[in-house]
């Protein structure tokens, strides 16, 4: 008896160190950058290690709201993010539910096509989607990039409510259809209001892809007042030595939103991301 | 809905998406298949002519090809098995009864909401030979400073280690999520029959989650693959000396580097076929999973 408690214990403790070693390992980076973003300018290269700097400053933070454009990348930032996310969101919570419900021809290829466009590597579209920008004048517009970064993400996001329709019994649908509901009535007032976790789901990793996608960016929008973030933040970075500390405090607050996003709805994360299968 | 009107209705639906993935996915795509054909380069830039493959030849003659080719495979071969070894491994631990467990789960899931490009500079930041934490806390160790950065397979574990932590956390939200559907009732039969913890994993959670892991699997060896942030921004363009590419920033460099626009075109098609034919492999082993 007294052995099996001492088992139960033990177990308990391990469990706790294996936690917390995942915890340090998935924050500490995290530290890091608050660490550095709170340095004073003298400070920026040190040996020490204590998490937050003897003599913290915000000078940082100052420096990045007040004298750089930091409220013209969020302007263009959030624009970028939120056009991409109503889109991706609205296009795909209608071809998931096509691909989910209905049997149409080509079907399976066409699932299979959309997992193909997840395997061009960026360097196979970049070039090409430049000249074609380029050639309908979208190539220096907000508009061109919330295009690309949709067709980036349609193919998870579609992946994603395909999976989460599948799990909705299709017998409510058919209630609706006989109390004399339109198909797209069914699917607009029974299924999509069920769909919430996939549709967040879809919705914050369309944001995600505008928020944080740079490679793009950096081809199409050449010009300074319609740089997003991570434009803004790489040409910190790329700068002088003394812009470390300014990179680490506009990192920390372009990380916020997103961080604030991922802890508010990490509960539809993991009940909304049925990936389901390719064929079923 | 099987007949004629499921398939009008259908249409309407998959419209608005096949119309964006037509024109800024497929359409892009055969023009670079058009491109890789070409002798586009900055010495041609105005005036690019039909060249046949010889892109495609000059590619597998690439003194570095054979390396930057395996060097590929081990890359995603390392990280996946870490994501899901690390991603499966906190699910199971997040999944128990635990006095704060949102919290926990919260704190795991944030390598996963940084964008790339902060963590894998923040990531750099820590692989410096002088004042990166890295090399800081093994001095507290007693183990002697690793130059990261400056060698080629110290750079390519730099960028593996960066990726691991990236990665683990998207296979630990699935993981989660499928642990959460298994039923309960299977668990007590088993231990009433005797079956201990191992046991218990390998014939009940373990194919309980197959079905949702495998989709995540695919989809991260696809991401890990083509993943050009992480060791483009560790290993600073491919430093030290080009010699620690991946396929795709070999490509990105060729493109956007040196101009060789025809024979970059011509490297993203053999990479996309490449990761096509492992995908396949892959899904036909599992056929009969009606996968």
């Amino acid at each position: 008896m007294k052995r099996r408690w001492l088992a139960k214990a033990w177990n308990h403790v391990w469990v706790h160190v294996l936690v917390w070693a995942f915890v340090i390992f998935a924050v500490y980076p995290i530290l890091q950058i608050i660490n550095i973003s709170l340095r004073p300018g003298d400070q920026l290269y040190t040996t020490d290690l204590s998490l937050i700097p003897a003599d913290a400053t915000l000078d940082a933070y100052r420096a990045i709201l007040f004298d750089k454009p930091f409220g013209t990348w969020i302007r263009n930032s959030l624009l970028v993010s939120v056009s991409t996310a109503l889109i991706g969101v609205s296009l795909a919570s209608l071809a998931g539910y096509a691909f989910s419900r209905f049997r149409f021809k080509s079907r399976g290829v066409a699932l299979q096509g959309i997992l193909v466009t997840q395997m061009f590597p960026a360097t196979m579209l970049l070039l090409p989607l430049y000249m074609i920008m380029r050639k309908v004048g979208l190539v220096d517009t907000l508009f061109g990039v919330v295009i690309a970064y949709a067709a980036t993400a349609l193919p998870f996001c579609v992946w994603t409510m395909k999976g989460y329709y599948d799990t909705i019994p299709v017998a409510l649908e058919e209630a609706a259809l006989i109390d004399g509901a339109s198909p797209f009535g069914a699917f607009l007032r029974v299924t999509l209001p069920l769909s919430a976790p996939a549709l967040v789901i879809t919705g914050l990793f369309s944001f995600m892809t505008g928020w944080s996608e740079f490679i793009v960016a950096r081809v199409m929008l050449p010009s300074a007042e319609l740089h997003t973030l991570p434009l803004g933040l790489e040409s910190l970075a790329s700068s002088y030595q003394t812009e470390w500390a300014n990179y680490a405090a506009g990192s920390v607050l372009v990380c916020i939103p997103v961080v604030v996003l991922f802890l508010v709805l990490s509960r539809y994360l993991v009940s909304g991301l049925t990936l389901g299968g390719v064929k079923g | 809905m099987n007949d004629s009107r499921g398939n009008r209705m259908a249409l309407w639906f998959l419209a608005p998406s096949a119309t964006v993935l037509l024109l800024v996915v497929a359409y892009p795509f055969l023009y670079n298949v058009g491109m890789s054909f070409t002798n586009w380069n900055m010495y041609h830039f105005r005036d690019p002519s039909f060249n046949g493959v010889a892109n495609y030849l000059k590619l597998f003659q690439e003194p570095e090809f054979k390396n930057i080719f395996l060097r590929t495979f081990l890359w995603t071969g390392v990280n996946l098995v870490f994501h899901v070894t690390l991603g499966l491994g906190a699910a199971l631990l997040l999944n128990r009864r635990l006095p704060g467990r949102p919290l926990y789960r919260a704190l795991l899931i944030l390598p996963w909401a940084m964008p790339q490009y902060i963590s894998a500079l923040t990531w750099r930041g820590m692989f410096n030979l002088e004042y990166g934490s890295v090399n800081l806390l093994l001095g507290k160790l007693g183990i002697a400073a690793v130059p990261w950065l400056g060698g080629e397979w110290s750079a390519f574990a730099a960028a593996t280690i960066t990726n691991i932590w990236l990665g683990f956390p998207f296979i630990m939200v699935v993981a989660l999520g499928g642990l959460q559907s298994i039923p309960e009732e299977l668990y007590e039969a088993a231990r009433i029959d005797g079956a201990g913890p191992v046991r218990r994993f390998f014939s009940i959670t373990l194919p309980m989650l197959k079905p949702v892991l495998q989709p995540a699997i695919v989809l991260g060896t696809i991401w890990t693959f083509n993943n050009l942030n992480v060791i483009w921004l560790i290993t600073n363009q491919g430093e030290p000396a080009d010699k620690s590419h991946i396929l795709v920033t070999f490509v990105y460099k060729a493109a956007f580097t040196y101009y060789r626009y025809g024979y970059a075109a011509a490297f993203s098609v053999f990479i996309f076929l490449t990761l096509f034919g492992i995908v396949k492999i892959y899904q036909r082993s599992q056929a009969e999973e009606a996968f």
